[in-house]
């Protein structure tokens, strides 16, 4: 059996609601399996909202959006829930962690939500504890002074290698990650790119980088500005 | 399940807020049974005034008027009834025991009762309790009297002391038996019945103050001594009623009816119990009203719960948008909205039930010494685990507001992180 693409846009059009202006009309866009993939687009170039209907938070005005083959506005709405959060694992600029969780039951977190996700993290027989530590211990996190600390004490860094290590627990297809290094300094943005890569690589996963830093675009195999496939961007550039 | 945890959690990371909501709740609850408590207990220990009595007799009025001024000694009675009836009626065969009463005078505000000692012998209260003596002992001459236990605080007499009794039940009477004192032989103890506010006298000192008195007025020049008055006979010629004890229940309505029927003198027989449930009924709008009161607190404290979940949703928007993007659904983010409003009412009612029975332990000796009021450490009753569950399941739909308001926020936020 072919491999389906991770992700497959065709004719994506899409707006917020009946009435305003478009803001995406992409005719194209795959991604394969395991690709790591630098989008690239200046804020408010429809960046969060490509990532949004990725997602299948927000489903096309036109088009389809298929991901791991599967067409997102085929499913409802819980079903969708479901399939984010089997599949999916997410990034964020800032402040990613629940304050009230420990650095442990933060990393653990999609596996609460998502049975697929908690069977593949205790597969090896692991606890979900063992397995966040595991990962923890490969972004460079392994000191336990660092593991039992609250969650807010830590460093921005330290924050983005615990959201990393939550995205990818219970090893999701796909690794969504929204300008997650803009709130690190230059040397710590090469090392945690580094360190995710390497984990992607691991599980297999696929990843969508969304930056406006060009100066990472190079550590990428592809790169996708969203201005050039974007035919709203085009028109008003 | 894992929901509820989170639930948990986030209200221990905010457990500043949380132990507030919790003591306003705990509150609220506990006042609601103590409330509830007290009004069960007062409501029993009315319908405990008296106890062991068969039956009342009087002139012929109403019954509770009857209740009101025999046991209540409230109001006044209007007519007397004769010795020779009493006596009829007392050496009845199915008559057990009497305990005659006569009333009309007082002191210091506090009401007079003529009565024989048969009054500590067979007198009960509450659950069959008798009367028992805090100093001193039942009367035992004409001068002699015994106090009910808060007339006695009230007026800080001690043993010993001679007193004065004034003609008439004002609180300021311009005629006084002066000239015949009653020494302080006794002190109740309470009772939490009208007996505490009682200045018990022999019937034959009622007759002896009241030599060369014709009509409520002391005789012009018939000055008759203690001494002399203690040579007369002072056989009663009224009473204003008497309690009745059988010697078995069943002859109860047989009594009554003879009673009623009483050819001499128009006389009112009436069961206690009875009568005392009809005048509780009077006062239920009172009861009523005390509890409706408690309810308002209780929902002032839910109010006081919904508004600070309320007001600190927005800055949990954050929060719930992360949910969402590890793979919590809107309904997961209504749940554990809601969840927290329900913990915080179900840890709310149970600190309230210990601060229940704490305030219970600690006030029991107190208010049983000072009010005569037993309130009993029991499980909650059945109404009371009602009460309960209606405190529950209204912190439940309190909870589904802000919880529904996540709900929408979480569905038009999606993943998007608001600060």
């Amino acid at each position: 059996m072919p491999q389906t693409a991770a992700i497959q846009l065709s004719n994506l059009r899409f707006r917020w609601r009946q009435g305003l202006p478009e803001v995406l009309n992409i005719s194209e866009l795959e991604v394969a399996r395991g690709e790591r993939v630098f989008i690239r687009g200046a804020s408010g170039s429809g960046k969060s909202t490509l990532l949004a209907l990725l997602a299948g938070v927000n489903l096309p005005t036109n088009g389809e959006v298929n991901i791991l083959g599967q067409a997102i506005s085929q499913l409802n709405g819980s079903r969708r829930d479901h399939f984010r959060s089997d599949h999916i694992g997410f990034i964020f600029q800032l402040f990613n962690l629940i304050p009230y969780l420990s650095v442990l039951e933060n990393v653990a977190l999609p596996c609460r939500f998502s049975r697929s996700r908690r069977l593949n993290a205790t597969r090896s027989g692991n606890t979900l504890h063992d397995e966040a530590r595991r990962l923890l211990e490969h972004l460079g996190m392994a000191d336990d002074d660092l593991i039992h600390r609250p969650v807010t004490e830590l460093s921005v860094g330290q924050q983005q290698r615990v959201a990393t290590a939550r995205a990818l627990i219970g090893a999701p297809e796909i690794i969504i990650a929204d300008e997650p290094t803009s709130a690190l300094d230059s040397d710590m943005r090469q090392l945690f790119i580094r360190l995710l890569f390497q984990e992607c690589e691991r599980t297999g996963s696929t990843l969508l980088f969304a930056s406006h830093d060009k100066q990472l675009e190079s550590l990428f195999e592809r790169h996708i500005t969203l201005e050039k496939i974007n035919r709203i961007g085009q028109e008003l550039g | 399940m894992a929901i509820l945890s989170l639930a948990f959690k986030s209200l221990l990371n905010r457990r500043f807020t949380a132990s507030l909501i919790l003591l306003s709740i705990a509150l609220s609850v506990s006042l609601l049974l103590g409330v509830e408590r007290l009004r069960v207990e007062s409501r029993n220990s009315f319908a405990n005034t008296i106890s062991g009595t068969d039956l009342v007799v009087g002139a012929r009025s109403g019954a509770i008027n009857l209740l009101l001024y025999s046991v209540f000694r409230i109001g006044d009675a209007t007519n007397n009834i004769s010795w020779s009836s009493y006596r009829s009626i007392a050496d009845h065969p199915k008559v057990a025991w009497t305990i005659p009463l006569s009333l009309g005078d007082s002191h210091m505000g506090f009401r007079v009762l003529g009565t024989n000692r048969d009054y500590f012998l067979h007198y009960r209260y509450s659950s069959k309790r008798r009367l028992s003596f805090h100093a001193g002992g039942p009367f035992e001459q004409v001068y002699q009297t015994v106090l009910g236990y808060e007339a006695a605080k009230a007026l800080n007499y001690r043993i010993g002391q001679r007193i004065v009794i004034a003609h008439g039940t004002g609180k300021t009477s311009f005629t006084l038996h002066e000239d015949k004192p009653f020494e302080v032989v006794g002190i109740l103890n309470p009772t939490g019945t009208p007996v505490d506010r009682t200045v018990h006298v022999p019937l034959e000192g009622i007759e002896a103050i009241h030599q060369g008195w014709i009509a409520g007025r002391q005789l012009a020049g018939l000055q008759i001594s203690a001494e002399q008055a203690l040579e007369r006979d002072l056989t009663p010629k009224a009473l204003t009623a008497f309690l009745v004890g059988l010697k078995s229940k069943l002859a109860t309505f047989q009594v009554q009816r003879e009673i009623n029927d009483y050819r001499k003198e128009p006389l009112l027989a009436i069961l206690p119990g009875v009568a005392l449930q009809q005048l509780w009924d009077l006062m239920s709008v009172a009861e009523n009203a005390l509890l409706v009161v408690t309810a308002l607190v209780v929902t002032i404290g839910l109010v006081g719960m919904l508004t600070v979940m309320l007001a600190g949703l927005n800055e949990r928007r954050r929060e719930m948008a992360i949910l969402r993007s590890v793979g919590a659904r809107p309904r997961h983010i209504l749940l554990l909205v809601t969840g927290e409003s329900l913990l915080l009412s179900l840890v709310g009612i149970a600190i309230g039930l210990l601060l229940l029975y704490g305030g219970l332990l600690v006030a029991q000796p107190y208010v049983e010494s000072h009010f005569g009021l037993y309130l009993p450490i029991t499980l909650p009753a059945p109404r009371e685990w009602f009460m309960l569950g209606l405190v529950g399941t209204s912190g439940l739909l309190i909870g589904l507001i802000p919880g529904y308001r996540a709900y929408r926020y979480s569905l038009a936020d999606g993943m998007n992180i608001r600060i």
